[in-house]
């Protein structure tokens, strides 16, 4: 006799009732506290089995009133409202709100002060798809290509760092310049982290593009035409997958962009995939417009030189009345620059897309002049809004499992979409 | 300064639709009657192939009056052509025409200026609050709304 006699058979153990599925549509919340979410958005899908039929996005999660914080804050102050917009590439809402003001001022900034400004916004932007694709690609398994891409994208961050003293906040201007000139070394740093950041995006190539799991979650999900990306207002890396080569850099120059030489990639299809594969080809024109920038830069002022909007020298302000007074003209409560009655938009090439401000300089009660040292209204038309708000439309008659990769090339920033 | 083509084409359309317009900033603004903007806006899509509606959004003028405008911001992609549209609305019950049917990026919009400027959009299905919580009160980006007013507590009460 064994010592397993006692114990009923396999098949005894089996049970013989018969399993009954349920056929009926099935409501799933996701978010807002999910880890794919990114934390602040809430999509509610119905869903037959794994296919999603219906779904509703939710957002506001993190409002800040950010456009009423600067009605209440002068034209300086209100810039660093703007790093929290998109905070992956605070650098670039930084220049598009500077710039929109002094359009209204209608002042321009001297070509060192333009050249700076435009390698702050380069090295951003490469931050920002990095960030992108390398949390994609986490999501899709891929994790060791999210630490090398974190790893190029601290480099951008430090590069950053080394210039204005934060990391992410960065205010890195002001309204008529820049707040300092560029560190010593700081460009041939440039050039280094460039080269690391090329072999880094080579690594990666190899690691998804021909990555069969990567590509056949990536391919021919989360399809978009044209024509109905333009409709939704769609912009910037997700429009030019869909094929439209619309790149305000290109089709509305700013800064010294029409300058140099470097071009817009564009997609064919208009799925996750070609999204990926744009922001990939970005990064490397990036790339080329900051070895352009670097080998290109002239000497001369950073600062526009107007004294009723950038501050004197501090050897000015120390050392004379003159300087001491412009010094307070400018920071006095009550003074500070007074920007005249209009009302400006002004576009510039966001990391999502095309980031406008739309800006109207009022007079309040007080005023004596007809200027104001405040903005009236701050509009900040967010390049992610669409593409969240066009978020069914992508996901719905897809697997649940497809959120993932079509959330992702979405690029959602909570910052610049809830403001 | 010359009147630019969009505003010809709708005068010869719609004589009473363009109330003022401007250039300032090389930014080409119409000023438009707000009864007639579905109509200015159809024939600005179709004729002109402003077929991106970049930006809708709303400023709130008080005390001036008309308090309100409603800004539309346009763009051709193909031939990178903008407009700006504005209309005027009065203080007491504030309302527009919804241009959902022409741009579904609207939806949303609109719902934002619902939400902070409590202008309503007529036609619009689903007008409710797109940042804020449906218990929320008042229009926070209204001028005679206090950045330090407070709201009553949402959420589990214990």
């Amino acid at each position: 006799m064994s010592n397993t006699d006692h114990l009923p058979t396999l098949d005894a153990a089996v049970p013989t009732y018969e399993p009954e599925f349920q056929q009926k549509e099935m409501l799933l919340n996701i978010g807002p506290a999910h880890p794919a979410m990114h934390g602040i958005i809430r999509i509610q899908t119905k869903l037959e089995g794994e296919l999603i039929v219906e779904s509703d996005v939710e957002i506001g999660y993190l409002h800040r009133a950010f456009e009423k914080s600067c009605e209440e804050s002068t034209w300086n102050q209100a810039i660093i409202y703007t790093d929290r917009l998109n905070y992956v590439s605070a650098a670039i809402n930084n220049v598009g709100y500077c710039m929109a003001v002094e359009k209204l001022l209608g002042i321009e900034l001297p070509p060192r002060g333009q050249y700076i400004r435009t390698l702050l916004c380069e090295i951003s932007r490469i931050g920002d798809h990095l960030t992108c694709v390398g949390a994609s690609a986490m999501e899709l398994g891929g994790f060791t290509v999210f630490l090398y891409m974190i790893k190029g994208r601290e480099y951008c961050w430090e590069l950053i760092e080394e210039y204005c003293g934060a990391r992410v906040t960065t205010m890195a201007t002001r309204v008529g310049g820049v707040p300092h000139d560029l560190p010593e070394g700081w460009l041939d740093k440039c050039l280094w982290v460039i080269k690391e950041v090329r072999e880094i995006l080579a690594e990666c190539d190899i690691l998804l593009t021909n990555n069969r799991i990567f590509v056949e979650r990536m391919e021919n999900v989360g399809l978009m035409p044209a024509e109905k990306a333009i409709a939704w207002g769609w912009t910037g890396p997700c429009l030019r997958g869909s094929g439209v080569a619309y790149d305000v850099r290109k089709d509305f120059p700013y800064l010294v962009y029409d300058q140099l030489d470097w071009e817009v990639p564009v997609g064919r299809r208009g799925d996750n995939l070609d999204r990926y594969l744009v922001r990939m080809e970005e990064m490397e024109q990036s790339c080329r417009i900051i070895e352009q920038c670097v080998a290109k830069i002239p000497g001369g002022p950073i600062n526009c030189d107007n004294k009723r909007v950038t501050l004197p020298d501090k050897k000015d302000t120390y050392g004379n009345i003159e300087g001491l007074m412009n010094h307070f003209k400018l920071i006095m409560y009550g003074h500070g620059i007074r920007v005249p009655e209009g009302e400006v938009y002004f576009p510039v090439e966001g990391g999502n897309g095309e980031l406008g401000f739309y800006i109207v300089s009022h007079p309040d009660e007080h005023s004596k002049d007809g200027c104001n040292d405040r903005a009236w209204r701050v509009r900040c038309r967010p390049p992610c809004l669409p593409m969240v708000a066009c978020l069914p439309e992508i996901i719905n008659d897809y697997m649940i499992a497809d959120i993932v990769p079509t959330f992702g090339s979405v690029n959602m920033i909570g910052g610049e979409l809830d403001r | 300064m010359s009147k630019f083509p969009e505003h010809i084409a709708i005068e010869k359309s719609h004589p009473t639709a363009v109330l003022d317009w401007h250039d300032r900033f090389g930014d080409r603004t119409l000023i438009v009657d707000g009864k007639q903007i579905v109509d200015v806006i159809t024939l600005l899509r179709d004729s002109f192939g402003y077929n991106m509606l970049v930006d809708l959004t709303a400023v709130d003028y008080f005390p001036r009056r008309p308090r309100f405008e409603v800004v539309y911001h346009f763009l051709n992609v193909d031939s990178h052509a903008r407009l700006r549209v504005k209309v005027q609305l009065e203080e007491s019950h504030p309302h527009i025409a919804s241009i959902i049917s022409l741009y579904p990026i609207a939806d949303w919009l609109e719902r934002e200026a619902w939400d902070m400027f409590g202008i309503k959009f007529d036609g619009h299905t689903n007008m409710k609050r797109l940042l804020l919580y449906e218990s929320f009160e008042g229009h926070p980006l209204r001028k005679d709304y206090p950045k330090t007013k407070r709201q009553p507590l949402i959420g589990p009460q214990n």
